[in-house]
């Protein structure tokens, strides 16, 4: 099965960024080929100059704290995709990485248009939004 | 080629940074690469289809917006293209508006009639 996914929430704001990896990293587990379109905050996800911190409430060192960073959660299923098989596309709105100031994306992340989310999603299966508020 | 709805349920939210609305604004642009589609304004978004209304004027310090948001021109210009653009009956009344404070090109629909006005799609998706 092929799965367009659009999210629109910008990591660090909302349990609605983790939801979403969560779908995808289930249909990736799935085996199933998987087009995410990033609109809006959403384009932040993939900023490839996110940097871990320490937690000093914690008492932990950056190394300790192991931070996640949505960027390497991203970048972890861009792997596992590729170790199973199936294909994982991330579209990053163009219009909306420039305003944001994140071009700067990991590897893998692509620039791309509403067009493009049209398109993948007549090439898939179903698509599913998870937008914003 | 798949028939989606559109439904948007938020509003106002981010339009003055980007002078647009971003669910309205990417229909238009999905409409513009070929996509058929429609749209529902759902929720606070029925203030969308409300005539008359103006953001022009912001300014911070020195530097002025010149180019406001104009929802109501994107939702005529949505019409003019052919997309039918409708607005929950209930969320309309809820908010003490009525059906001459609205757009002409806003189709009402009640909550009753979604099931089956959402079979005549493809697809759903809910902004």
């Amino acid at each position: 099965m092929t799965l367009t996914f659009v999210m629109m929430e910008a990591p660090f704001e909302n349990a609605r960024t983790v939801s979403v990896l969560r779908l995808i990293d289930a249909a990736i587990r799935r085996r199933h080929d998987v087009t995410v379109f990033a609109y809006e905050g959403a384009v932040a996800m993939t900023f490839a100059r996110q940097a871990p911190h320490a937690n000093a409430v914690h008492g932990r060192t950056a190394e300790e704290e192991d931070h996640p960073l949505p960027k390497d959660w991203v970048a972890g299923l861009m792997t596992a995709a590729q170790q199973r098989g199936v294909k994982l596309e991330w579209i990053n709105c163009g219009l909306c990485v420039d305003e944001r100031g994140v071009a700067e994306a990991i590897p893998g992340a692509k620039r791309g248009s509403p067009a493009d989310l049209w398109k993948a999603s007549e090439a898939s299966d179903n698509t599913l939004v998870i937008g914003t508020r | 080629m798949k028939k989606t709805l559109q439904i948007v349920t938020s509003a106002y939210r981010c339009n003055s940074e980007e002078q647009d609305d971003p669910v309205v604004w990417i229909c238009q642009a999905m409409k513009g690469a070929g996509a058929d589609l429609d749209m529902l304004l759902e929720g606070t978004a029925v203030n969308y289809a409300v005539k008359g209304q103006d953001a022009s004027g912001l300014s911070f310090g020195t530097k002025a917006q010149t180019q406001p948001p104009r929802i109501e021109e994107d939702l005529k210009r949505l019409s003019a293209k052919g997309i039918k653009v409708y607005a929950i009956e209930e969320d309309v009344a809820a908010r003490g508006l009525e059906r001459s404070d609205l757009l002409e090109e806003i189709k009402g629909i009640a909550r009753a009639e979604l099931p089956k006005f959402f079979a005549q799609y493809h697809q759903i998706w809910r902004w």
